[in-house]
């Protein structure tokens, strides 16, 4: 009843566009959305689970030493305190996106500061939460550790260097040229759910309800953190109150309310402090990145280099992966790039939102700008120039790719061409002006399974662990499987995010929708195949479309044709071929109007454009929201969010939602998005590829450039607050 | 958060009482309880004072305005004596937290909220004002949101309040109630201490003393602004902010009332910012010699060092702005 398929070879029959029902690209409404707005939609830290207790964590005050809980004791007997846990199995900091495995474990040394050191479990949530503020934490033999990542001692890494060329000559030679180094800092995911788990165990098997992004990863991190075989593990996530990355891997929460629960023989519930969603999830590395580029006369490029410096724990394989899209975005014969990672102790790095483009592609796209400026040629023509037609690394054929067309649209629809000069134009005391930028974001599809019923009844059932972090699974997937079984979205069910469902490839990178996406697809043809075989016709003859079948000049009603029987198969798809014989990726165009008020400095975004094109569009309403939410963190990234680390010890100062500055409401203005129709055969039979993250992939260069445009200061160091602005000016 | 008694005061003398005794008042408890829950704050008992009349706004026989300690910033900022006379005062509200925050916080409460200094919410770190002698971990810490004008070497936290910066530019004054009855007024100068070597003593109330009521002057001629400068448009709190109320007669300032936040310990006025002002014709340059005054004795310790700037540019923005018609 499997049903595999290994994306070997370019889907070209496109066999979305030969359906009737006509859901697939509609702009629905997500079916669970009533429920998150009404407040019935369960989170995880909302069950109410008989005999539950709860557990909160305790911080390590320092980043080195040897940690002893000097008051233990008296802790232990304050009023409904049950247990004070410090146990080897916590987590020193969540498992990285994927991992599969724990991360690395411990509580007996502290690494960084806000290290979750120890749960403190009691009845109620506040004799808990009082406990765990009472429990002294000193650390023994700890001196400060490097927490700087200027200072602190880099490994270069190998594995990323490229040299192609000879990029100094062709500096060297150039008409035009830039070498610029900008900084970004590192960023929060914010989710507004903190992170939640509530353990219950039934003998030797665990039912965690969690929040989490990918759930057979996290059942395997779960299951290695405890010692356990992972078939003893369930996690139940259906709704997850965001996530952005810091929900990919395990985090410490989980394996504490697991250890507890086991220890107490009680359900134990455990949520993060919004403090230590700040201090122990993941950040996003900050950066120093320097970008060359060479240009001929007409603003040609024949060089591109671009060498970042990121930061991470020691022990931690990640390294932000800035110079993901510089490897393809941009035409350059001669081409330079090299990656350091410096070890310090500050929380761990993780992917925060688009990890690599997002901030790789906003400096790209700022030393664009100053490329541009400095051959006095337009910007969106500097990069239509600059399109490669193949990539310029490798060599490869790009699939699908309209970044040509959203930059012309983007700047149609924006109205470009009315540009102002740099420090041309004034209102009152706000200057105006406009920037742009490009974006790009890799493609990938990954191992996906989902099982799909056809119900005698005529409804359908979807059925997997993908989960929705509240970015539209339930809707998509429920609108693939009516298109391709001809029935009306309100007579499929779509049950996720469950590990004892199929296990699908959850959500991150960009790929869910697609990967999940099609296993729906994979299972749907194969329940199309059963019902073509059952009529004595091929599959291509059928048309589904209001839970009737129409073949050979007949119409049927699909209970008909199932007389009682459910038809059931699990999708499977696996990446193949395609990913390596082409150049897959996402790209767009930003444009921006900013104004920057001429005495205070302050920076008000007025109006944002972005143009994409991303494959076939599933959802064109989820599809606009995932762009409109990337370009508002393209607004943060551009002007206020910043996670300030204290000097000496490297703690996180700005802890919390009041201080760590997402944008509000009153920071983003009307967005408009436009959606370019496109079909990616090469990125899945479903012809889409990832939207989650592009609205991101270079969104704040746009608005750092629109300030230079009505300013004319270049703010390398970002956020372009307004001390930074006023700095220039 | 410790366990605490619960305490609702049937009458204001009740509610005096309990706080003599160590209760903490607690009012729309938008500061307080997050402070509890972090026990940065932990008052054995809370005396709860919600249920006290004392959320009307009247006019005094003067032609000012008493505004009960329980009267909501949103009630505030929005009633239509204020909007219309006390300009600033409504601008400054307006500017201040969100509208959820702003419909439950109250005028008395406003004024007595404490810092948001990130060292002083954090208990691993030291803090003079939260547990004196401890030390002061923002000095060479994170200090970007704090304070140039009249710090100590003990604390250089500021007061985050919009309300209480416009209050001070209009004169504003505070009726109080002790334990025991009596009753007194303080202009907000008066109400507000420097650190100093106490940076845990933020105010003169004394144990047990109550604000009943803000009373503002009668309306003054002049154009009022409020000017907030911020890291992002709302829900953040002032890195600068003016409140300036300025006349000008026969091309000549003859009022110039000014106040600032974001800047120090206290909403900040100083007088001699105004007598260079008042009797001169509104230049650039007046200007300049206004902001170098207010700038004298500022010093900033690293990260906020660009308020001193910021500080200068903003003042002169506002004066600019309050003088355009005059100059033109």
């Amino acid at each position: 009843m499997t049903e595999h398929f290994k994306m070997d070879a370019p889907a070209t029959d496109r066999r979305l566009d030969d359906m009737a029902q006509g859901l697939v690209g509609a702009p629905l409404d997500r079916p669970e959305g009533p429920l998150k707005v009404s407040g019935t939609a369960t989170y995880a830290n909302e069950w109410q689970v008989d005999g539950m207790v709860h557990g909160v964590m305790v911080r390590a005050p320092t980043n080195s030493g040897r940690i002893v809980l000097s008051n233990r004791d008296e802790v232990a007997n304050l009023p409904g305190v049950l247990s004070v846990i410090q146990d080897e199995r916590l987590l020193r900091n969540p498992a990285q996106g994927t991992a599969n495995q724990a991360p690395v474990q411990g509580a007996q040394h502290a690494a960084y500061v806000g290290q979750l050191i120890a749960v403190v479990v009691a009845e109620s949530f506040e004799q808990a939460r009082h406990a765990a503020q009472s429990l002294q934490v000193v650390l023994e033999n700890g001196e400060l550790m490097p927490v700087d990542p200027v200072t602190a001692a880099v490994e270069a890494q190998e594995d990323q260097a490229l040299d192609q060329g000879d990029l100094e000559g062709a500096i060297t030679g150039a008409a035009h040229s830039v070498d610029v180094t900008y900084t970004t800092p590192s960023h929060s995911s914010s989710p507004m759910e903190p992170h939640a788990s509530i353990a219950s165990w039934d003998g030797d098997d665990l039912t965690l309800r969690g929040s989490y992004q990918m759930l057979k990863y996290n059942r395997n991190e779960l299951a290695d953190a405890l010692g356990v075989h992972p078939d003893r593990v369930r996690i139940i996530s259906p709704y997850v109150g965001g996530g952005f990355g810091s929900k990919l891997g395990l985090a410490p929460e989980a394996v504490a309310a697991a250890i507890a629960a086991k220890e107490l023989g009680r359900p134990v519930s455990v949520a993060l402090q919004r403090q230590q969603v700040y201090e122990a999830t993941m950040r996003r590395s900050e950066t120093s990145q320097r970008v060359r580029l060479a240009a001929d006369a007409e603003g040609r490029l024949n060089g591109l280099g671009h060498d970042a410096r990121v930061s991470n724990l020691p022990g931690e394989t990640f390294a932000e992966p800035v110079l993901q899209a510089s490897h393809f975005l941009y035409a350059g014969e001669n081409r330079q790039m090299s990656m350091e990672l410096a070890r310090l102790h500050r929380l761990c790095a993780g992917s925060v939102r688009a990890p690599g483009e997002a901030v790789g592609v906003t400096v790209l796209e700022n030393a664009m700008d100053e490329l541009a400026h400095e051959a006095g040629i337009d910007p969106v023509e500097l990069r239509l120039r600059n399109i490669p037609e193949k990539d310029p690394e490798s060599g490869k054929e790009f699939s699908s790719r309209r970044f040509r067309d959203a930059l012309e649209s983007g700047a149609r629809a924006f109205g470009w061409s009315k540009r102002p000069g740099v420090m041309e134009r004034r209102e009152g005391e706000w200057l105006i002006g406009y920037g742009m930028a490009s974006a790009a974001r890799i493609n990938v599809l990954m191992d996906s399974q989902a099982r799909v019923a056809l119900q005698p009844d005529g409804r359908a059932r979807v059925e997997t662990d993908m989960t929705d972090i509240g970015t539209g699974t339930y809707a998509i997937l429920g609108q693939i499987a009516g298109e391709m079984l001809g029935l009306p979205r309100d007579r499929i069910d779509v049950v996720l995010g469950d590990t004892d469902l199929p296990p699908a490839a959850g959500s991150g990178g960009s790929w869910g929708a697609t990967s999940s996406g099609t296993s729906v697809y994979v299972a749907c043809q194969a329940i199309r195949r059963q019902l073509a075989e059952r009529l004595e016709v091929e599959e291509q003859d059928l048309l589904l479309k209001d839970g009737r079948v129409t073949y050979a000049n007949q119409t049927k009603a699909l209970g008909d044709v199932l007389q009682g029987d459910e038809i059931v198969k699990l999708g499977y798809v696996q990446p193949g071929d395609t990913s390596e014989a082409v150049r897959q990726a996402t790209f767009g165009a930003y444009f921006a109007e900013v104004a920057v008020h001429a005495a205070s400095g302050e920076t008000r975004v007025r109006r944002m454009h972005g143009s994409f094109a991303a494959g076939r569009i599933l959802n064109a309403k989820t599809a606009r929201s995932q762009c409109i939410g990337g370009m508002t963190f393209g607004i943060g990234m551009a002007l206020t969010e910043e996670l300030a680390f204290d000097p000496r010890d490297g703690h996180v100062a700005n802890h919390n939602l009041a201080e760590y500055h997402i944008p509000v409401n009153a920071d983003v203005p009307q967005l408009t998005v436009e959606l370019l129709e496109e079909r990616d055969d090469w990125a899945s039979p479903l012809q889409a590829k990832g939207i989650g993250e592009l609205g991101i992939c270079g969104a704040a260069a746009a608005i750092t450039n629109g300030i230079f445009n009505a300013t004319g200061v270049r703010v390398r160091d970002y956020p372009a607050t307004l001390d930074k602005v006023i700095t220039g000016m | 958060m410790r366990p605490f008694e619960y305490i609702r005061a049937q009458n204001p003398n009740d509610a005096t009482q309990s706080a003599a005794d160590g209760a903490i008042i607690i009012a729309g408890g938008t500061n307080l309880l997050d402070l509890m829950k972090l026990e940065v704050m932990a008052p054995d008992a809370l005396i709860d004072i919600n249920h006290l009349e004392l959320n009307q706004i009247e006019e005094t026989e003067n032609g000012g305005l008493r505004i009960g300690a329980l009267v909501t910033n949103s009630e505030l900022a929005n009633d239509i004596r204020v909007r219309r006379n006390w300009p600033v005062l409504s601008r400054a509200l307006l500017a201040g937290a969100s509208g959820q925050l702003r419909n439950k916080a109250t005028t008395g409460g406003n004024l007595l909220q404490r810092t948001r200094c990130l060292y002083f919410y954090d208990r691993a770190m030291a803090c003079n004002k939260r547990e004196p002698g401890s030390g002061c971990a923002a000095r060479e810490g994170f200090n970007r949101i704090l304070a140039v004008l009249g710090t100590s070497e003990h604390c250089i936290a500021t007061h985050p309040s919009d309300m209480a910066v416009a209050m001070r530019a209009l004169g504003a004054e505070v009726e109080t109630l002790k334990e025991g009855g009596t009753t007194r007024r303080l202009d907000l100068d008066e109400l507000y201490l420097l650190p100093g070597d106490r940076p845990d003593r933020e105010t003169v109330l004394e144990p047990g003393e109550l604000i009943t009521a803000v009373v503002l002057p009668a309306p003054v001629e002049g154009r009022q602004t409020y000017r907030k400068v911020r890291d992002r448009a709302s829900y953040a709190f002032a890195l600068v902010s003016v409140a300036g109320i300025l006349k000008i007669e026969d091309g000549r300032i003859t009022r110039a009332d000014l106040a600032f936040g974001g800047l120090a310990p206290k909403p900040w006025r100083d007088t001699q910012v105004e007598a260079i002002l008042v009797g001169n014709r509104p230049t650039e340059e007046l200007f300049e010699q206004a902001a170098d005054q207010l700038l004298a004795e500022a010093q900033g310790l690293g990260d906020n060092d660009f308020k001193l700037p910021l500080a200068r540019r903003t003042l002169v923005s506002v004066l600019t702005e309050l003088t355009q018609e005059a100059r033109i």
